[in-house]
């Protein structure tokens, strides 16, 4: 397939982890925010043609393991409610609540449906005009644009039986928050490069400046991943700290205005609860209010909920790159991808769930 | 999540002006409607990244050339 072969050529590969291990001279932690990069990496065994120095952490950028235990409760609440289709992504439908996932309430009779759009859950509405059609509407701001074109288009359409519960997070923030932990130990980031295509990266220039780090955004084939890490050792090694875009090809300087100008009609930012990390201010979308009437939040009364997670978890400092999931207990015994414990575990882009699939090697030769 | 996958425009929508812009597109010989709304400028033959069925961007051809062009011939250079 064009654009995607080249940039999995095995020759490049190995040209680009040689020119990393000749300018690496000493330790540096790199960190990609993105699960997608996070699969990449772990699916082509990237790590292990690094040189040792180089550690590479998994960064909170996989949108079904951050959406907070509270929302997926109100999601299940919802879904059990009368008259509802509940309509989500498929990773999210596994992720376990407090209690129970999206599934198994599915299973106990809730209409509850994966879609592949959120245009195919306004289209279900359509079709159901005597259901409530609610769209539970995770992802970073590569998806924002698409599920707020959902709601623009259920107002033009005037389908009143259509809503959204907006979990939205926003990359810059989380990097602030990282950065700003007194334990953090990333010196480098790896830049999300479809967040980036929408949202360009002039707003990663004050973040570079402010915690001298550099930001390099970065596309999602190996090649791509080892350019960009290439770039951010390069960086690091030359006490420079810029952003710098790897993934020209798609990511522009201003990113997408036109589908930022649909963001700021639709949603305003607001504080968001991030699993395993806490509240970040101003991390997250929530629906305009002028579109309150295709808010679920506001449609259906779910308040009130605040929930533990398992102990024993260790989701949170894995996401912010402080731990591996091997260093977890539960890893591989009473937490797997069948068996979730923690949300990490749950997405194929959950750096647990990539370690747990593509990992075993590893794992078995260090133990 | 935030997967996208390069696909080639090959023919677009008249469909409703009011609505959103839709254009047809070859995910190598698999073809899926998809909005081009937010990108105004594309033609039929020119790549765009896909989430979700939306067009993120246009792929620029020349650049991704240029790209690999660049790092073959990094790997050429003598140690």
């Amino acid at each position: 397939m064009k654009y995607l072969n080249e940039y999995r050529d095995a020759g490049l590969v190995k040209n680009l982890a040689r020119k990393i291990r000749e300018i690496t001279t000493r330790k540096w932690v790199i960190m990609e925010i993105c699960g997608g990069q996070t699969h990449t990496i772990m699916k082509y065994g990237l790590e292990e043609i690094l040189p040792a120095e180089l550690i590479i952490v998994h960064g909170p950028g996989c949108p079904v393991c951050v959406t907070s235990l509270e929302m997926i409760d109100k999601a299940i609440q919802i879904s059990r409610r009368e008259n509802v289709i509940l309509t989500s992504f498929g990773d999210m439908l596994r992720v376990p609540g407090s209690k129970e996932d999206l599934l198994s309430v599915k299973a106990a009779g809730a209409d509850v449906r994966m879609v592949y759009s959120p245009m195919d859950a306004l289209s279900l509405a359509e079709k159901n005009p005597d259901k409530k059609v609610v769209f539970f509407a995770i992802g970073f701001e590569t998806t924002a644009p698409a599920n707020a074109m959902s709601v623009k288009e259920a107002k033009r359409r005037g389908i009143s039986n259509f809503s959204i519960l907006s979990s939205h997070v926003l990359v810059p923030p989380a990097i602030e928050a990282i950065l700003s932990s007194k334990n953090t130990r990333v010196q480098g980031f790896l830049a999300a490069g479809h967040v980036c295509t929408v949202m360009g990266y002039e707003e990663y220039l004050p973040l570079a400046e402010k915690f001298r780090v550099p930001i390099v955004v970065t596309g999602f084939e190996p090649v791509d991943i080892l350019e960009g890490i290439y770039l951010a050792v390069k960086q690091l090694e030359e006490d420079r700290f810029e952003v710098e875009n790897q993934y020209s090809r798609v990511v522009r300087k201003e990113g997408n205005i036109p589908a930022q100008k649909l963001l700021k009609d639709v949603f305003v930012t607001i504080d968001r609860k991030w699993r395993g990390i806490g509240t970040i201010p101003q991390s997250g979308y929530g629906l305009n209010p002028v579109y309150a009437d295709y808010d679920a939040e506001k449609l259906f009364d779910v308040s009130g909920l605040n929930l533990m997670e398992s102990p024993d978890c260790i989701a949170g400092e894995v996401l912010q790159g402080l731990k591996k999931p091997y260093d977890c207990q539960l890893f591989g015994k009473n937490c797997s991808p069948e068996h979730p414990v923690g949300a990490p575990m749950v997405s194929s882009e959950g750096a647990c769930a990539a370690y747990y699939r593509y990992g075993k090697k590893i794992l078995q030769h260090n133990s | 999540m935030c997967l996208a996958v390069p696909g080639k425009v090959i023919s677009i929508d008249d469909g409703n002006p009011k609505g959103p812009k839709m254009a047809k597109c070859d995910f190598a010989g698999v073809i899926q409607n998809i909005c081009i709304d937010w990108l105004p400028e594309i033609k039929v033959g020119e790549y765009v990244m896909v989430h979700v069925g939306f067009a993120l961007n246009k792929i620029d051809e020349e650049d991704a050339e240029e790209t690999i062009r660049l790092l073959r011939q990094m790997g050429d250079l003598p140690e």
